[in-house]
Formats: structure tokens, sequence, C-alpha cells
């Protein structure tokens, strides 16, 4: 009844490719914004802020990144945690080395590190594929994180290799370091998410995206019909780690505050991030999205509701259980949508539009 | 099954809610504590006797003596897998529960790194006791951290002092050969400076050898020390590393008795999988193992109620426990000097702050506390988060329990104090704080 | 000049100056390889016969040897615990089945191995929740004594395990060979449709391979469990057979072994000989880094199915 496309005419071609075509949809992505960038920050408060909402939109970041490069481009990699190292790192040396520049730029330029980082790792693509390439990345997971742990350099010789974000004022407003208000770190991720997820989606209807995903159908087709396969992969792996390298300088200077490399392991990031695609949908920003709130949020609210109702139980056997539990609803989710949350979304738009008269 | 969850539900607020009205009758106020605990995950085996001794001891102190000064000590856990990410939620979690958190004992070191800059802006003061960032012992740079009775640091050039002594003075150190087999993260390489300048200063050869996390395969290290033959081995283990590395110790034939493992080496857990091949094993420790010493008595008689084999599958009497208890001792005498500071009332963050840097661990204090014998006695200053008498106890595994000579062995401040002064001053320059004069 | 002698030269000179321990270490490699190698069995059996790339071997190794010990303290003899364990593990491989691969059939193989990630949380609580997370001595009765044998340092726990790797080989390379389970497994693994056409019964053969990659996992356990004590970090030896497997190719089980044995000895070597130049702990992305540059020459691994793409 509401979500209809009928009578909505395009009279040019530019409204005919709008990202969002339907002026329903329109609606509702304003009230998403308005709830994300100003209903939120009134209510939140420092442990939403910190434990849940800042890392949700961090991961976001990682996650669309590694949509494009597995979800898009069909080259599985479980190295995301290492490309998110080398944003992190590189803007650690950069804020340190250049205390007068602006951290933005900062990121921004360490992003450009990892994806230079990232395209080297992404030559052996253009042999290896499957699951054989997914493990082969797994080369740069561990021997950068190693580096990252030995060179001294890139922690700045201090004895125990840890990392530590500085404090640093953008227009006046501390985004880093432990004085820097919550709302303000919220913001940032905010912004850099709304602008990275709307890059992402106009990357993958363009010309770009159509060449990642002839690539994942069939590189062998794809190469006959003219699509360069070394140029579209390594593009995929540098944007996808440009994403990646931003979303680590986020998640130690905006959220964490301080690191070694153990927090980019594979088990603590690459996994996770690899799990929020899958369950969000391949190939898809939206899922992305959604994946990474599912896989952030989730834990987090298992740990919470036990006492949140008054059952107390004991804090090992309630994570033993969050654990069960986490791992069951990935297998039941993956038998019901494997297709991820994107095509639920999907489902649901389908079931709207013929609402409440279904035939 | 709908009506016996929320029968469930029910009774459950009931039972919080009269334990809220029971505590609001016998106490005046109360003093959080809150704990990350590690029951679960690679690290529990180590994890598990520590986060027992501390509820053991908040319990300890509610059943014995009343709590603090008449305030109840609560204390709530929180799982983090020793995982720093899930560490931080935690954190945020607990902090401002039951009217604030007094002060946070992350026992992590990866944990205490990410606090640290968090605990000025929250005003809660760390406790990493012989954890966490060495160079928090400069208090004009780290006023809200404290790491006393000794640090990382301290602790290897102890064991360093340990050496020398067993070869019958400093002085002969030159021309050994010691070799560092560490866990590959900034917990394992903290030792690495210090040992750095000792074998430049004493002469002797030190050879370094990283582990890499997690240490379940440690051939190609054990091959390397078969060869190179060194004559001390000293070993920043964490986890099943060290469980592994006593097993290819032995495998190749080192001496135990030639096998120092830090603090955090020389557990239960860690000799117990290796049996008897663990049989002379060294670590370093700062409080007696075993359940002879007065708090641990106080301990199974109070809360276990004299019960031997329940406390035994508690954990009573094991290292990281017994270490956990000091942990908890230390941790509430100072918030008890800050009630006092406070007037009898439940203090701030920054009279608890005050109370950690007056603290005096006199002997007589220890006497007065039952703990003369197991908590060593050291004074904080402004300056000195560390305390004045930082060192090691060595303790030597004999296939059934820990024993120790008693014998203290003092650190060589006058090597490790200037190193801990210029890392925190770069520390400073870093993150563009102004240390305070003292 | 300094840095080409520190990489390329001094390490072949130290290799050739000892050859006692030139051997030790390979020795060494392969005893640590076979180990890697009782690990990567599973993920082959496995992923050979229903195609999912089972991360989560490593929490059924721990949980096979978590049930083990768990009996074992109970005072239930070792005979009688390992056939309880196995019950335990094939009335797994049963529920799995049918809750899991059941309802995952035709699902593109990442899904699958999401799906495997998540079976491993469930392991790992699990585990867990029945036997607590506290390390535990195994001791099944296996000597572990070092003795010399010609100035070379041999290890009676390493040389057993590596006798147990060889049985197993023997029995599963038997038992697909000469029994018509296993002609029923290989006609599963080369073709689901085509061997379903033949009447071969997918969702049994399903559950005999798990239940025999259950099997494998409780020999790694007791291997592993013996070297270090049963407890969670066994999670985490699924990370060292990955290596092995691309070297050896998903599908292949004598890759699994020869693969093993090449990464453990590559290792050693590695970090023994090099370690020092590159300052030290550099086995773990060594071992990637070597079947990475393999791949680059055979993308399917050593003794990997040949992939041959048509448009």
């Amino acid at each position: 009844m509401f979500y209809r496309e009928a009578g909505q005419f395009k009279s040019s071609y530019q409204a005919d490719q709008a990202i969002f075509p339907i002026i329903q949809d329109r609606w509702f992505m304003a009230i998403v914004f308005v709830v994300a960038y100003l209903v939120i920050p009134l209510i939140a408060d420092e442990y939403w802020f910190q434990a849940v909402l800042i890392p949700f939109y961090v991961f976001a970041i990682a996650a669309i990144g590694l949509n494009i490069l597995t979800g898009y481009c069909g080259q599985v990699s479980l190295g995301s945690g290492a490309f998110m190292a080398v944003g992190a790192y590189a803007t650690f040396k950069l804020v340190t080395g250049f205390p007068e520049l602006n951290i933005i730029i900062a990121f921004l330029l360490s992003g450009l590190f990892a994806a230079a980082v990232g395209m080297i790792f992404g030559l052996p693509s253009l042999r290896i594929k499957g699951f054989y390439l997914a493990v082969a990345t797994l080369a740069a997971q561990f021997f950068i994180l190693w580096v990252f742990n030995k060179v001294a350099w890139f922690f700045n010789y201090n004895p125990s290799g840890f990392i530590t974000a500085p404090p640093r004022e953008v227009f006046g407003f501390l985004v880093s370091g432990p004085e820097a208000a919550p709302v303000t770190r919220y913001y940032v991720s905010l912004i850099f998410l709304t602008i990275f997820a709307f890059a992402a989606k106009n990357m993958a209807r363009g010309h770009l995206g159509r060449a990642w995903m002839a690539i994942r159908d069939m590189d062998v087709a794809a190469e006959i019909i003219g699509i360069r396969p070394l140029h579209t992969k390594l593009l995929a792996f540098g944007i996808s780690s440009f994403f990646c390298g931003v979303a680590g300088a986020l998640y130690i200077f905006v959220w964490l505050g301080s690191a070694e490399t153990e927090a980019f392991d594979l088990l603590n990031v690459s996994f996770p991030v690899l799990f929020m695609i899958i369950i969000g949908g391949l190939g898809s920003v939206l899922g992305s999205i959604l994946g990474a709130g599912f896989i952030t949020i989730l834990p987090i609210f298992l740990t919470n509701a036990p006492p949140m109702v008054g059952i107390a139980i004991s804090a090992d056997f309630a994570k033993h259980l969050e654990e069960i539990i986490f791992g069951v609803m990935i297998i039941f989710f993956l038998i019901v949508e494997p297709a991820g949350f994107n095509r639920l979304w999907q489902i649901a738009k389908e079931k709207i539009r013929k609402w409440p008269f279904p035939y | 099954m709908k009506t016996k969850s929320l029968l469930l539900v029910a009774a459950g607020i009931a039972i919080g809610a009269t334990g809220a009205l029971e505590s609001k009758k016998a106490y005046s106020a109360e003093l959080f504590f809150p704990h990350t605990v590690y029951r679960t995950g690679a690290y529990a085996p180590s994890g598990i006797p520590s986060a027992n001794g501390f509820r053991d001891y908040y319990a300890l102190l509610n059943k014995r003596d009343g709590g603090i000064e008449g305030h109840k000590v609560v204390s709530e856990e929180c799982e983090f897998k020793y995982n720093t990410k899930i560490g931080v939620e935690c954190y945020e979690k607990l902090k401002g529960k039951h009217g604030g958190a007094m002060l946070v004992n992350p026992y992590s070191t990866g944990l205490t790194y990410q606090l640290i800059p968090k605990a000025p802006v929250n005003k809660i003061p760390i406790l990493s006791m012989g954890y966490g960032r060495t160079a928090a012992a400069d208090g004009r740079v780290f006023p809200w951290v404290f790491n006393f009775p000794a640090t990382y640091w301290s602790q290897a050039s102890a064991v360093i002092n340990y050496i020398g002594a067993q070869e019958g003075g400093l002085g002969n150190l030159k021309g050994k050969h010691i070799a560092h087999v560490y866990h590959n993260s900034a917990y394992g390489k903290e030792a690495n400076p210090t040992l750095d300048a000792l074998s430049a200063k004493l002469g002797f050869k030190l050879t370094k050898l990283a582990v890499d996390h997690p240490g379940q395969e440690q051939k190609a290290t054990w091959l390397q020390i078969r060869r190179k033959k060194p004559d001390w081995v000293f070993m920043s283990g964490w986890g099943v590393m060290n469980q592994v590395a006593i097993k290819e110790a032995a495998s190749i034939g080192f001496p135990m008795t030639k096998f120092i493992g830090n603090w955090w080496s020389a557990s239960d857990a860690d000799v117990i999988p290796a049996g008897d091949n663990a049989i002379g094993y060294k670590g370093t420790n700062m409080h007696p193992a075993g359940t002879k010493p007065k708090v641990i008595q106080d301990i199974i008689k109070h809360i276990y109620g004299g019960d031997m084999a329940k406390a035994k599958a508690n954990n009573v009497g094991e290292v990281l426990y017994n270490r956990a208890v000091l942990g908890a001792f230390y941790a509430t005498e100072v918030v008890r000097d800050a009630v006092k500071l406070a007037g009898g009332k439940r203090p701030s963050g920054d009279q608890v702050r005050e109370a950690f840097e007056n603290l005096n661990m006199s002997e007589a204090r220890l006497v007065k506390s039952g703990m003369k014998g197991y908590a060593p006695s050291f004074k904080v200053s402004c300056r000195n988060h560390e305390g004045n008498a930082p060192g090691v106890l060595i303790q030597q595994w004999s296939g059934s329990k820990w024993t120790t000579d008693g014998k203290f062995y003092p650190a060589m401040n006058d090597v490790v104090r200037p190193m801990v002064e210029k890392a925190a001053a770069a520390y400073a320059k870093e993150n563009k704080i102004k240390p305070r004069d003292c | 000049m300094e840095v080409l002698n520190t990489f390329f030269v001094a390490p072949f000179l130290d290799m050739g100056s000892d050859l006692i321990f030139l051997t030790e270490v390979i020795i060494g490699g392969m005893m640590a390889g076979i180990m890697y190698s009782l690990v990567a069995l599973g993920f082959v059996l496995i992923y050979k016969a229903s195609g999912v790339f089972n991360y989560a071997q490593g929490a059924m190794v721990l949980f096979a040897a978590l049930t083990l010990v768990g009996l074992m303290e109970r005072h239930v003899p070792l005979v009688l615990a390992i056939i309880l364990t196995m019950g335990v593990m094939i009335g797994l491989a049963f529920l799995i089945e049918r809750y899991m691969l059941r309802k995952l059939v035709n699902q593109a193989q990442i899904i699958l191995f999401m799906a495997a990630i998540g079976l491993n949380f469930v392991f790992e609580g699990a585990g867990q929740i029945a036997w607590g997370s506290n390390v535990k001595k195994l001791d099944v009765g296996i000597p572990d004594k070092s003795f010399e044998f010609g100035g070379i340092l041999l290890n009676s726990f390493d040389l057993f395990a590596a006798c147990t790797a060889a049985i197993l080989v023997a029995i599963l390379a038997l038992f697909f060979q000469k029994t018509p389970t296993g002609r029923a497994l290989r006609a599963v693994a080369d073709d689901h449709q085509a061997a379903l056409a033949v009447g071969i019964p997918l969702n049994t053969i399903w559950v005999i391979v798990w239940s025999v990659a259950g099997f494998v996992a409780l020999v790694a356990g007791i291997m592993w469990g013996g070297k270090a004590g049963v407890q969670f970090s066994l999670v985490l030896i699924a990370l060292k057979a990955l290596p092995v497997l691309i070297l050896g190719g998903f599908e292949s089980v004598p890759g699994a072994i020869i693969g093993g044995l090449l990464i453990g000895i590559f290792e050693k070597i590695s970090e023994v000989y090099w370690g020092p130049a590159f300052g030290g702990a550099i086995e773990g992305w060594f071992a990637y880094m070597a079947a990475l540059i393999f791949l680059m020459f055979r993308p399917q691994g050593l003794f990997g199915e040949k992939i041959i793409e048509r448009v």
C-alpha cells in the first residue's frame, strides 16, 4: 500500500539511475540518517558509544572493504586484519612523525599505504583461486603482523611494541586520544562509514563493479570479453585494502586507543570480518553493514541479556553458552537464508510492496 | 515452558531485591571492585585460579571483618577470554556500577595498556600488580597507574641477581651465556631491554628466542638451545607455551635447575602436564605458594568451612591463586586508607589515588593484617609507583609443590630506574603529557 | 654485501658445518610435521567427501581430547574411555549430518565454510561447559623419553606419534581402497550427483566420513594433548594444518602427510638457520610463504586435482 513504484515516472537518465530511485526509499534513508546523526547521539550513553556503536561502524567499513574483494570480485581473503594493521601502523607513524598533520588526512594516506600493500599481496590471485587463495592470503596476515611486531621502527622503538593514539584535533574537536569525547568519535566513524558506503555502492554499480562481477562469475569468460584480469583483480585488492586500512586506523585511533599486533590477529579481526559479509550477504553494501551490526552486537547482547532479565549465571558459563548460541545462530541463519541479510531485506521489500493484498 | 521461565525471572528479581535490601541494612556503603576475568579460552588455566583468588579474598573480608571499615566489599566479574577488545567492553560496562569502581585490576598486560589512557579521564586508578606497562612505575607521567611490588624490568634484573648469586657473584657472569625464551607479544618482550642493558654491563652473552602465540610447537627454539648450550634459560611465557617449553626442555635434557620462569610462567598448571620431567624447575614469585600462610588458612576456614577438598578444587594455595589474594589484599588495603582519608565515607577516585601514592606497607602493618611473610613490604611515593623495594623470591617445583628458600633477591634499581624514567619521558612526549613535579 | 652474506651465504655455511645437528633439525621438523598432518588429515577427509572446508576440525580435536580426559578422570579405563569417546564423536557426526549438512546441500563452498566456523563455536562452548576450561594432564601410557642415536637426539613420544600417523594412513588407505564403503566414499568425492544416481546413499556416507574425521581428531587429540596437556589452545592447531593443506592439496590423503613433513622440515630449518638473521619467530609465516610460493607454480597443491576451467 505504501511501498509502490507505480506513478513514479523518471524523465531523465539521471533520475533513472539514482541510487535510490523510489521516493519511499529516499524517505527511508532520510529517516535512517536522522536517527544515526541526530537521535542516537542524544540518547546513547558512553557504554553504547564505546562498546557497541563505534566498533559497529568501524567494522562495517572493513566489511564493505572485504565485500568489494570477496563479494563483488570473488577473491576470498583472510588477510583483512593485516591490511587493517597496515592502516593503523601507518597512521601511527604519520601522526607521530608529523604532529601538525590533520589526522583525517593521515587516515586517508594510511589507506593508500594499505592499498599498496594489498595490491602486492593480491598478485598471487592471478594464479591461485578459491580456498587456496584464501589460505594463501594468510601468508599476508601472518607476515605483516610479524613485521609490525618485530621491526621497532613501526612502534617508535618503545620497549613493549604497543602503539598509542595521541590526542589530535580536527576543527577544534578532539577526535583521538583518551580525552576525546565519545560522541565526537562516534561522528567521525559515522561520517567515514557514510562516505565509504556511498562510494562502494557507486563503484559497484558502475563500470568497475560490473568488471568485478564478471571476474567473480567466471574469470576466464571475463578475460575473453575483454576485461583485464590483472588490472581488475588488483584494483579490487587495492580498493578493498584502502577501505580496510582506513577502518584499521579508525579501529585504533577512534575506538581502542592503543593496541599491539594481537588486536589484528586472525581470530580477532580477519575471521569476524569475513563472517560479517557472509551473514550480511556477499556482494552487497547494505548487507556488509547489517552483518557488521549482527556480529558486533549479538555477542554483547547475549552477554548482557541474562542479567537484564534477572537470571544470575556465572560469567564463564554465560560465555560458553554465548559461544554455543552464536554458533547455532550462524548455522541456523545459513540454513534459513544462505544469501544473508541483504536477501532477507529484499524479500521484506517484496512483501511490503504487495501488502496488504498479496497474490 | 513460558510460565517456568517467567517464574525463574521473577525469582531472580526477588533474590536480587532482597539481596540489595540486606546489604543496605548491614553496611553503610558499597565499595565496588570490578574484575575482568578469563575463565574460558586459551588462557583459562591461568585465569581460573586468579579469578577464584580475588573472589575468595573479597568474600573473606566481608565474612571475617565485616567489609572494609564497615563498608561492604562488592565485586563483579566480567568474562573477557583474555581478549583485549572484550576487556574494554567489560571495563565500560563495569566502571559505573554500584556507584563507581574504586580501582581496576585488569589482570592482562594487553588490557592494562588499553586502560592506562582512560584512567585519568574516568578517575579510576589501575593496580597492575606485576604486569602491564613497566614505564608506569614513573608516577610523574602515569599518576593513575600503580605496579608495585615489582615490574617486569625489576624482575629481570632480580633474576640476573639470582643467577649471579648461584654463580658465586655478579662478577662471574662475564662470559656466561643466558637465553631468554619469550612470548612474542608486548608482554613477553618487556624483559628484553633490561636484559640487553645488563648483558652489556655485566658481560654475559644473551640469546633472545621468540616463540609465537600460542606456542604449542617449540622444537625449533629448543633445538637452538640444545646447540648453543646456554648456562641459564630465563622464560617469559604464558599459557600453553609454558607447558610445552618445560616438556621440550626436559626432552633435550636441559637441566631444570638452570631453567627459570618469570612469575607468569611458573604456576601449578604449567608444571603439571610435564609430570616428573618438571621437577627442579624454578620460577620467580612475590609471595609463598601453598596453603600454610595465615590468610589462606582464613579463607579455607571462613569461605570453605574447613573443607580442604573443596578448597583444592577451587585452586586454593596454587601460585596464581595466592597471587590473586595478594593483589586483592593490596587493593583493599589501599581502599581502606582511602576510606580513612574520606573520613569514613565512600572515597572518590582522587582519594583512592591519593591513598595509593601514600601507601606504606610497613612490616608493622603487615603484622597487624596477618600478612607477615606473605606480602612484601614497600613504600609507594608520588614519583615511584613501583614501591621502593622491588625484588623476587625464587621458588622451585618439587614434583608436588612449590618450595622456596625464602631469600629475597632485590632488583638492580640503579640500572632499571633510569630506563623506566626514559621510557616514561618518551611516552609523555608522544602523548603530550606534562609530567608532574615530584 | 653484508646483507647478502647474512641471508644467503651464512645460513648454508652454518648448515654444512654441523651435519649431525642439521639431521637433528630435519628429524625434529619431520616429527613436528607429522603432528600437523594428523590434524590436516581430518580436513582432507571431510573436504573430499562433503566439500566442506571444515574449520571445526581443531575444535573437534579439543572436544574429543576433553571427552577422553574427562572420562579418564572419572576412572573409566582407557580402552573403554576411547570407545565411549568414539561413540560420542559418531553421535555428533550423526547430528551434524542430520541438522546441518543435509540442510545445506548444494550451497556455495564459502557458505559451508562459514557453517563449519559456526560449528567450531558450538564445539568450543559445549566442550568447555561439559568438561571445564582447566588444563588437564593426558597420560595414555606413551613413553616420553629422549635418547641419542648416533649423536642424534630422538624422543620416544615423537617416534610413537610418527608410527601412529603411519598406521593411521595405512588404515585409511585400506579403508578407501578395499572396502565397499571406502569405494562409495571415493565415488561421492568424485561426483556427488553421479554417486547418487548409482544409488549410493549420500547421507550415510557423510555420517561415516564425519565419524572417521572424529576418529582422526581423537588420535590427534591424544597426541597433541599428551604433549602439552589438554586445554583450549588445542583449537588453534587448526591454523598449523592450513599451510599443510595448501601444500599437499585439499583432496589428497598422501598430500596431507607429505605436505606435513615438508612444512615441518621447512619451518624448523628456517627458524633455526634464518631465524636469528630475521629476528626470530619466523616459522609461522615462513610456512605460509613457502606454501604460497609453491602454489604460484602449482596452483592445486602437490597432489590436488588439476583445475580445468572451461567457459
